[in-house]
């Protein structure tokens, strides 16, 4: 990489679905972070770290299923996400699928919380026989949220974790990320692009409070008609 | 300020005893919980309308009409109407004939139904919930001030020279609260019209709400009905008040666990914490009621939610000795110590009249002779101009 016009600061969120302590999913994801903040402060950049524990969100959790109600530390993890530059994302697979924990989680997001967001995937397991978990499933769900994997997916089973390959792939994870933030790709999606994804009122962890007024549904709202009169040749009324 | 319970109309195994009521039952429950809304000093029953068990209340104005007959204040209304699945033009006339019954002790709440089966059993779609909502009212709002309607739109077939029957009691439309909780779109409507916002304030933190209505009364203003605070918002609430706290918890905890649409999820500290739900003593319930008008601004009308999740009839009836005689005076002391000069009173029919007419005898419609049909001749009224020539008769 080249060096950096103006040095930024950067915010990267690490989100762990690991609940042993010390986690290997933890441990995994923490590695991927250091390459990329060592990568990005090499390169005169600025970096925050903040971590999610999911284990630590496990209470309130039920209620984010069943009622979308975001309890406080829900809120804050959210807070985080919606102003992240860069996500670490790992979880431990259990019964060939990234743990119910951490797909919970991303299935109660706003589908426009991680719009462009680069993100590392990382998954751990005790077999390398769940070794597409990452590519597979996890990534599908990153692009039903479009927010953007980086093209290496990390995945360590037992063996893994003696095996020189696995530190050149968080190296490669790590250096694409680190390019994907530094490119702004989801801050110049924001700018540019914004509008041509579906919103709700409130969406994207509630900052996404724009309202416009000047809608088919708000002329309708306002006594005006869907219907287009002059798209019927036979209607004679606006000739 | 008006305070009022409003039901689901629910039908739900009570989780303590193990018992359900039987439609019969809780149809009959209803009605006794309607009359003791009154007897404690309430001033509105609100009723919701579903299509599907384990819900009862199918026509609301059948059952409305009927606490009309049975009460003599109490101001009947709906939690909510569904102004998408009904057609609008029977929206019209039935409400009209139960502002008739009630001699305007009446109003309704619109809303959307969030179901989406129910959607075709009335020939609709839940894609266009929203298209729907906003062009059924669009027409409900004509065939209510004009006596004679031509109307084309997407959702239902077009009327010629349609006229809805009755006219609206002294020929001022029943008040229209439009219910909506996530939806600019709707509370764009209630603004464009002047009509009421209502917020059912019971699943989300308040800031939630709060969005929304700051929005229907910046827009109530920019539609020219007046400054924001005379905006007229309305707001739901669940509360669940015993002598004690701890009695109230350990009663209410139960009901709370297994209550439909939250219940197996929150803790019911955590949901109190985060939601305006209240469970405590008199005092409690009040002190937490106070916190919506800090956030939410002086509002017109307050809806509890009581009647829920199973709890039985007497435990109903034992709510609303507690909300009548020991909370809502408080309230509406506390509220109308607090409240903004220049705020806009709680609707009700005879101010509508007055509004309208002044010290004026308000329109009476006198029909004319049958014609045979609704079209030919003009006016279908005695007292109104015809736009279209009527030729005398032999």
């Amino acid at each position: 990489m080249t060096t950096p016009v103006t040095p930024e600061t950067y915010r990267l969120v690490v989100v762990s679905a690991g609940v042993s302590d010390p986690s290997s999913t933890r441990l995994l994801a923490d590695r991927a972070t250091q390459r990329a903040v060592a990568i990005l402060e090499s390169r005169g950049h600025t970096v925050t770290v903040t971590a999610i524990d999911l284990r630590e969100l496990l209470p309130e959790l039920p209620q984010a299923l069943s009622s979308q109600l975001m309890g406080p530390r829900f809120t804050k993890a959210i807070e985080h996400l919606q102003a992240a530059d860069g996500i670490i994302a790992a979880a431990p697979v259990y019964k060939a699928a990234a743990s119910g924990l951490f797909s919970s989680f991303f299935q109660v997001l706003d589908n426009d919380l991680l719009i462009g967001k680069p993100v590392i995937l990382a998954a751990t397991a005790g077999t390398a026989r769940h070794a597409l978990v990452v590519d597979e499933e996890m990534r599908s769900l990153f692009a039903y949220l479009r927010a953007l994997p980086v093209p290496t997916g990390l995945f360590a089973s037992t063996e893994d974790w003696t095996d020189k390959a696995l530190g050149t792939r968080i190296d490669r994870a790590a250096t694409e990320l680190a390019i994907l933030v530094e490119s702004g790709f989801a801050r110049k999606v924001r700018d540019d692009s914004w509008a041509r994804y579906q919103h709700t009122y409130g969406s994207a962890g509630g900052t996404e409070l724009d309202i416009d007024l000047d809608s088919d549904m708000m002329r309708l709202a306002t006594g005006g008609s869907l219907r287009d009169a002059a798209a019927d040749p036979f209607d004679l009324r606006d000739s | 300020m008006q305070f009022g319970i409003m039901s689901v109309s629910d039908i739900t195994r009570d989780p303590v005893t193990g018992y359900t009521p039987s439609e019969a039952e809780r149809i009959d429950a209803i009605r006794q919980i309607a009359v003791k809304a009154e007897e404690v000093g309430l001033d509105v029953f609100a009723i919701g309308e579903h299509h599907n068990p384990p819900f009862f209340s199918s026509s609301p104005t059948t059952l409305l009409a009927h606490i009309g007959a049975l009460t003599e204040r109490l101001i009947l209304t709906t939690s909510t109407t569904l102004i998408t699945t009904n057609d609008p033009v029977r929206i019209a006339e039935e409400y009209a004939m139960l502002q008739h019954l009630t001699k305007g002790r009446m109003d309704l709440m619109l809303g959307r139904g969030n179901t989406a089966p129910v959607y075709p059993w009335f020939g609709q779609d839940i894609r266009q919930g929203l298209p729907l909502a906003l062009e059924n009212y669009n027409l409900l709002h004509r065939l209510w001030r004009e006596d004679v309607v031509d109307w084309e739109g997407n959702f239902r077939g077009p009327l010629q020279g349609f006229t809805s029957t009755p006219r609206p009691l002294d020929d001022v439309p029943p008040f229209v609260w439009h219910g909506s909780i996530r939806t600019p779109e709707i509370a764009e409507q209630a603004a464009y019209y002047g009509n009421g916002y209502f917020a059912n304030n019971i699943f989300w933190p308040k800031e939630h709400y709060k969005r929304l209505i700051d929005f229907y009364r910046r827009r109530f203003e920019a539609h020219g009905h007046g400054a924001q605070k005379e905006a007229i918002v309305g707001l739901g609430g669940q509360a669940f008040i015993a002598k004690s706290s701890q009695d109230a918890r350990d009663q209410f905890r139960p009901y709370f666990n297994e209550a439909p649409v939250y219940g197996n999820g929150p803790r019911m500290e955590d949901f109190e914490e985060m939601t305006p739900l209240s469970v405590g003593s008199p005092q409690e319930v009040i002190d937490k009621t106070l916190t919506f008008r800090e956030a939410f601004g002086d509002y017109q009308r307050q809806l509890f939610l009581v009647d829920h999740a199973g709890l039985p009839l007497n435990v109903v009836l034992e709510q609303l000795e507690l909300l009548g005689g020991e909370v809502v005076p408080v309230l509406r002391k506390e509220l109308d110590a607090k409240r903004e000069p220049g705020t806009a009173e709680a609707p009700t029919h005879a101010a509508l009249v007055k509004a309208k007419y002044g010290d004026a005898e308000p329109r009476q419609p006198r029909p004319n002779a049958n014609r045979g049909d609704n079209v030919t001749g003009g006016s279908p009224y005695q007292d109104s101009e015809s736009s279209v020539a009527a030729y005398p008769s032999m």
